[in-house]
């Protein structure tokens, strides 16, 4: 589905990314972990097509097209979702608003037919309903005065309505006490745990993996991967810490 | 000041206007004589959607008698000049409400000028205006309030945003005070800014255009400038002019 090849990117002319490849098949999860500052939310960002992530080398196909070729927003219409570790807050734009209008505009961009008000208030209704969240909070304007659990909670919502091919989904792990992290995990899994979707996780920590049980997770460090291994290599960083296991 | 001359930029309330283009309507008529009787309630509008090219000028003279109350909402769009003034004068514990936007491209010159005086006691006014600038446009907005000594217990704000969507637009926005009274609450903010670019990433993430994206963020900025329009038809063609004018913008 998605296949990265010697990526180097750098912001501001600051080399991060430094030869990263991954290749992430359909029906697969992948976890990738790493220190403080190893390129995690970089990397995401190079996918998601942010201004000055400047790709300088090498190369990201997304079901057979150059990822790099489309503008952000032709990349969500051909199946890519991004979760942001900072969901942005937008005043004056109901969720509702914006998601139907997001929705539309990949519907458009692929030639399908647009949903009409009912349709979509029916679809959000039962994705909200997915991830424990009120219809009125949709109502409110996007991530305005939400907590740091409901803008997590937010974004699967999105994701379940948007239904991506791939989930590139940085940090959603942060910010999430117990109870909400079981919820989002569980969202995950029902949303995109499907033979023909796939996920990116990026985290800090193994304790999300806990609910979302990775097939692939590799060490991201010094911008590019380091080690990969099976959802065991998660514990093992965790017991042991990133120097251990990079020493090793 | 002899009425058929035209006014130079020397003179404060011209300084950013258009002077070619007014010259070409130049003397304009007598201004529109308001005048709102003790206790009643005027709702006014003006959709200033003159053609590509022409200058209009609107100018009102609003009286409001004790406890009365005077809403205007004003939509100004159109022309290579488009200036709408208000020389407004409170009774006693009267109001006087102003809802405007500003949106224009090209040339356009577009202008709000307004001159509050609070000349009797306890009287309010406040002063909503919403800019949208793009390519080389100049939009301003230039009030005064005037507290005259005897006009105690005077409160009055004015709220001044403009949004400029290239870097060759210009806004000016000047709220000014004069305060002659001591019992007295006057507020006034003014700030100028650009599309919020994280927003426009994010939203471009969720798979929307970029058009579609600034229009509904302008929307957005602009909302509720026409909520409280009394008449229906009215804010629905108030609106509907807006969103025209946007979408031909971004």
């Amino acid at each position: 589905m998605l296949t990265i090849d010697q990526l180097t990117n750098a912001i501001d002319g600051k080399a991060i990314l430094k030869g990263l490849s991954l290749t992430i098949n359909a029906g697969e999860i992948h976890a990738i972990m790493g220190p403080n500052g190893a390129g995690k939310s970089t990397l995401a960002y190079t996918l998601g097509g942010r201004p000055h992530y400047d790709v300088t080398g090498g190369t990201a196909t997304f079901e057979g097209t150059d990822l790099f070729e489309l503008e952000p927003h032709e990349r969500a219409a051909a199946g890519l979702f991004l979760g942001f570790q900072y969901p942005v807050e937008i005043p004056g734009v109901s969720n509702l608003q914006f998601l139907r209008e997001s929705l539309n505009s990949q519907k458009r961009a692929r030639g399908e037919k647009e949903l009409n008000g009912g349709e979509f208030i029916r679809l959000a209704k039962e994705k909200a309903g997915l991830l424990g969240l009120d219809m009125d909070m949709l109502k409110r304007p996007v991530n305005v005065g939400f907590s740091g659990g409901e803008k997590k909670r937010a974004e699967m919502v999105q994701m379940g309505i948007l239904d991506p091919k791939l989930a590139i989904l940085d940090e959603t792990d942060s910010g999430l006490d117990i109870d909400a992290l079981k919820v989002v995990g569980a969202g995950i899994n029902a949303i995109m745990r499907k033979p023909d979707k796939a996920v990116l996780l990026i985290t800090h920590y193994q304790r999300l993996l806990d609910y979302v049980k990775p097939d692939y997770v590799h060490v991201l460090a010094g911008g590019r991967i380091v080690k990969s291994g099976g959802a065991e290599l998660a514990l093992e960083l965790e017991r042991e810490g990133y120097a251990e296991v990079l020493a090793a | 000041m002899n009425a058929l001359t035209l006014p130079t930029r020397k003179a404060e309330e011209w300084r950013y206007s258009d002077l070619d283009a007014l010259a070409t309507i130049w003397p304009v008529p007598a201004p529109t004589r308001i005048e709102v009787a003790a206790g009643e309630a005027s709702h006014q509008h003006l959709l200033q959607d003159a053609s590509d090219g022409a200058a209009a000028v609107h100018d009102y003279v609003i009286t409001i008698a004790d406890g009365a109350r005077c809403d205007f909402h004003v939509l100004n769009i159109g022309g290579k000049l488009g200036r709408v003034t208000f020389d407004v004068t409170l009774g006693k514990g009267s109001h006087f409400e102003l809802n405007g936007a500003i949106i224009g491209g090209g040339d356009q010159v577009l202008e709000i000028i307004s001159s509050v005086t609070h000349a009797q006691p306890d009287a309010t006014s406040g002063q909503t205006i919403r800019s949208i600038l793009g390519q080389r446009a100049t939009g301003s907005y230039l009030g005064s309030i005037n507290v005259a000594r005897d006009a105690q217990r005077t409160d009055a704000f004015q709220s001044v945003k403009a949004m400029l969507l290239d870097r060759t637009a210009t806004a000016n926005a000047k709220p000014e005070l004069e305060i002659y009274a001591d019992d007295v609450k006057c507020a006034h903010g003014a700030t100028v800014g650009e599309l919020d670019r994280q927003a426009l990433f994010y939203m471009a993430s969720r798979g929307m255009d970029p058009a579609t994206a600034k229009t509904l963020l302008l929307k957005a900025f602009v909302a509720g400038v026409f909520d409280d329009v009394a008449d229906e038809a009215v804010k629905a063609a108030f609106e509907a002019a807006a969103i025209g004018r946007l979408e031909a913008l971004v």
